[in-house]
Parts: structure tokens; sequence; C-alpha cells
């Protein structure tokens, strides 16, 4: 197992997606897309978060890791294939800047390990205080790049703890990266400094708690 | 008889020759916090040349500045190349949605013309205004996203990310077309009075892209654009690390180098030793809640590891220190750096062993 876990990390990592693919295509002979989702597609996809959390690899790669994955897994796990992991109800956004590149990330791993999520775009402060009430979910990923847009999430966390005392706020992002208070600081229930960070919070809450 | 004390330009030209000057250099990177200053907002404060010369003459003086910072914001290479720019009130001015929506515009896709750019012409006239004030004692600092980083504003990350793995023609015509407006970009500053331009190049950085990848593309793209500025540079990795890329860019013609707080500041200054001057690596964003001993003690630190032998300049790590840096911190960054800076520090180096 663990080489079949290194040989996929390995295609992800060089942005190999035919061998990517070949290794999934045979791991789909004997076993189900979803054991292929649990048992490989995130382990590979943690050791590459780790390993940019480290400075072994770059960005670029952990980005390109996650969209293979997602494409591949696409196919094999459809929306509607009712395999997808659809609990805890969430969403994932981008506050208030335009630098979508880390909420992409997030959301193609999670989608690649599994996990049914809605992608609310980019929104200001109030309107997404008002679309995550209506749509009752139990969890919201705030992506963040600017310092200004990062402390908006103080805002966020006091419109959603009015009006809901369902809902976890789980940042990321830079700001949230150089500084390990600022999360506390603006009142997020958890953060998540690598995209498998988010894995790991997500698979957790399916139990209805934190990790942090 | 104790030597005079040299002036801001002596102290940064000696350093950057890796010599050891009278004190170590203190760059203080203020853009925002010149509308504090100037009781402006932050967008009325950059519609005019003439309130940040007032704000970064008057900063330099409160802080013992070693630099005028002619530098407005990132995104105002943007507007120049008509794309939008949001302002903020607690904030530097964000790029807006990326004005390349289809990568088949880069095809024809045309540089800003800087004469005919609002934006880039107070920046013009405030290097031009801070160097006639400052009579070549203070140098000016002028900055350029390098043609490599600024896709990022231009048509999104994931999309430039996508187009450098799977794009190359489109990649590298987007490259020919940023790396002249960038190097004609630079050279109006430096005729405008920039003793230097700050080369932001974070896509470079090991943090956003493996070096192999960088080898054939953002080092490629330096050298040639650097080789087009007509003065000195600095290349600014904007939090991103630097030290798995040092000896490249050294190869690039670059004199200095922005480095992450993320970084072991030892390390990264043995690694530049005699070839490149290290800019950093104070943390911004910790700054923000620093009290007077924590800055204290970060500035010392960073002194004792970085400063022996010239080649330093204490900074912070993103190039940019944030709208809510309190004055009282930025005070006492300089104070540290007067109190403690003064070269020899054998006694600090001591300390910190």
């Amino acid at each position: 197992m663990q080489a079949v876990i290194g040989n996929f990390r390995n295609a992800l990592l060089a942005s190999d997606k035919e061998a990517a693919i070949g290794i999934l295509d045979k791991y789909l002979l004997k076993h189900t897309p979803l054991n292929f989702v649990e048992a490989i597609a995130v382990e590979a996809l943690d050791e590459i978060g780790s390993g940019w959390e480290k400075g072994e690899y770059a960005l670029s790669q952990v980005y390109m890791s996650g969209r293979i994955c997602e494409e591949m897994l696409d196919r094999v796990l459809p929306d509607q294939s009712g395999q997808r992991i659809d609990k805890p109800k969430m969403a994932i956004t981008l506050l208030n800047d335009y630098h979508s590149l880390g909420k992409k990330i997030v959301y193609s791993i999670l989608r690649a390990g599994g996990f049914q999520l809605i992608d609310y775009g980019r929104m200001e402060t109030e309107g997404l205080i008002n679309r995550v009430l209506e749509d009752r979910l139990e969890l919201i990923l705030i992506s963040a790049l600017m310092l200004s847009s990062a402390l908006q999430v103080k805002e966020v966390v006091r419109g959603l703890k009015h009006g809901s005392d369902k809902v976890k706020i789980v940042v990321g992002g830079a700001p949230f990266r150089l500084d390990r208070q600022l999360w506390q600081t603006v009142g997020a229930d958890a953060v998540g400094y690598t995209a498998s960070d988010a894995l790991k919070i997500v698979s957790s809450l399916q139990g209805g708690k934190t990790n942090e | 008889m104790s030597e005079p004390e040299m002036s801001p330009m002596q102290r940064v030209l000696t350093t950057l020759g890796h010599e050891e000057p009278d004190r170590v250099p203190l760059f203080l990177l203020l853009t925002t916090h010149g509308a504090k200053e100037t009781g402006l907002s932050i967008k009325d404060y950059f519609s005019k040349a003439e309130n940040v010369v007032e704000a970064q003459l008057r900063m330099r003086e409160k802080y013992s500045n070693d630099c005028l910072f002619g530098f407005f914001y990132a995104a105002a290479e943007i507007q120049a190349w008509g794309g939008e720019v949001i302002f903020k009130e607690d904030g530097p001015p964000n790029s807006g949605e990326p004005f390349i929506k289809s990568l088949k515009q880069i095809n024809t896709l045309k540089p800003p013309v800087i004469a005919e750019s609002p934006v880039l012409q107070e920046v013009l006239k405030t290097i031009r205004l801070l160097n006639e004030k400052s009579a070549g004692a203070v140098p000016v600092l002028g900055v350029v996203v390098s043609p490599f980083s600024v896709p990022v504003m231009q048509a999104g990350f994931e999309t430039y990310l996508e187009m450098i793995y799977n794009e190359p023609q489109l990649f590298n015509r987007l490259m020919e077309v940023n790396e002249a407006f960038c190097a004609e970009w630079a050279n109006a500053q430096l005729e405008a009075g920039a003793a230097s331009i700050c080369y932001f190049d974070p896509v470079s950085s090991p943090t956003i892209i493996p070096r192999e990848i960088y080898l054939q593309t953002g080092h490629r793209v330096a050298k040639k654009t650097i080789s087009r500025i007509n003065g000195p540079t600095a290349t600014h990795m904007a939090s991103g690390r630097a030290l798995p890329i040092i000896d490249d860019l050294v190869e690039t013609g670059t004199g200095a180098v922005g480095i992450s707080a993320n970084e072991n500041l030892r390390e990264v200054k043995q690694a530049c030793r005699n070839k490149l001057t290290v800019i950093g690596n104070l943390n911004g964003l910790e700054m923000i809640h620093w009290n007077r001993e924590e800055a204290k003690e970060a500035v010392i630190n960073a002194l004792a590891r970085a400063a022996p032998g010239g080649g330093f300049i204490l900074s912070d790590n993103h190039g940019e220190i944030p709208y809510q840096v309190p004055d009282q911190v930025l005070r006492t960054i300089a104070e540290t750096v007067h109190s403690f800076g003064k070269y020899p520090l054998d006694r600090l180096v001591k300390d910190d062993e």
C-alpha cells in the first residue's frame, strides 16, 4: 500500500496526470473508488500538504495535485453517485478579496477526499452571513489572503453566532499562517494551515466536534 | 574622537558593499501608514503625490528610517493595465477581478503607456519630489512587480499556475509583454530619481513554485528583465522563502534579497555572504500585537544573526508593513536599532550564542 501511495504522490508532484490515472485504473480492478480516495488519494495529498508546510514542496504542486485528483475522482465518483460524504453540510468561500487560489486548493482537496461541498465563490461579509444562515450550514470554510479580509472574519463570526449556534467557522490563508494567533483573535472555531489540515478538520466534524 | 554619523545613503551603500557601516540600516517599508500620518483615507492619500511625499518625509524623520519608499500599492500596475482596483479603509488597495478573462486575450495584449497612466505618473512625481527633498542623502526606493509574478493579478492565480504548467506558448507571450513593461517602468522610476528598484517576485519563491520549474521560468525572466533595468535591484519574495534559490538569485544580477519570516536568518545570511545583501525578516503580521519587549527582542535577534560583516538591512518580511501595526511598535524597532545596531556588534553576537 505504501508503494502505491508513494507512486501516486510522485505522479501528482510531477503533475503527471497520465501516470496518476494509470495508478487509479489499476487500483480499481480490485477496489472501489471510495476505497482509493480513503487509502491512497487522501494519504498522498496529506503528504504533499505536510511537505509544503515543511518547505519541501511548492504551493503550485499542492494546487496541481488537488486539481488532478479532483478531476480523476469526479470521473469515478460523480456528485450524483450517492457515494460522496455529505456530512457536515458545508460550503467554502473567499471573503472580500479576489485571491482565490487557497479556496480552490481546499475545494479540490476536499472533493478529492470524497466530500460534498458548496462553492460560494467570492462573498462580502453581509451576504455571506445571510447565505450561511439560509442554507443552514454546519460548517463554513473561509479563505483570505489580505489581512484586511482576514480581519473581516470577526464580523462574520459575530453575525453567524448571533443567528445560529450550530455553524462552525474554519479559516485559512496566508495571514493566518504568518500570525498563528490570528484565528483566535477573529473568533474562528479552527484554522487550517494546509489544505490537508482542512481534510482533517472536516473529517473530525463528521462526529460534530472540532479538532482545535 | 568618534567617527561622524553616516547619511542613510552612505550607510546603505556601505552595507550593500558587504562592509560594516556605522550602524545597521533600517528600512521601515511604510505605505498605508502615510494615510494615518496625514489624517486622510487611504484612497484620498494615494490620489496625490504631495500627500505621499509629505508623509514619507515625516515618517522618515519620526522613525529615523534609512529609506524613502516611493511605492504606492502593487495593484497600481494593474490600474495602469486597465484592471480594477478596490480601495479599503484598513489595508492596501487590492486588485479586483482579473482583467485577463480569456487566455486568448494574451495574444493581443499590449503593455500600458506609462505617460498615459495617472497613477503611475503620481508615483513618478512622488519619487522625483522625494529625491529633490532628500538631496541624495536618503535612498528613494522604487518598486516593480516582476513580469513572472504580476500575472497573479492579471489573470488570477489558478489560471496562471495552469498556464505555467500547460500553456507554454501563451506563457512565453505573456512574459514578453510583461518584461517590456517591467523594464520600462523600472527605468522610468530610476530616471525620476529612485536609487534602486525593488523587484517583487513572490511566485519565484520555492514556497510557490518548485526550483526546477523556476529555473525554466521565473529565473530566465528575471535574468532578462534585470539586465534591462539601468540601476541596482533588490529581489523581494514578499513572505516567500528564498534560501534554496540563493545562488540562482545571484545569477539574475540582483544585489539583495528580501526573505521570509519563516526562514532561519543565520542560514540565509551564511548563504548570501558577500553575494547578496539580506533584507528582512521581522514578521509584519506578528508586529500588530507585539509589546515593546517583544519588538525589542525580535530586532536584537535579527541584528545578532545577520548584521555582522554588513550585507544586511533590517526590515519586515513582506516588503510592506500592515496598516494595523501601531506607532509604538515602529518606534521601538527604530529605537532598538539605534541603541543596539551600532557596529561593531561583537557583544550582541556573543549574547546570542
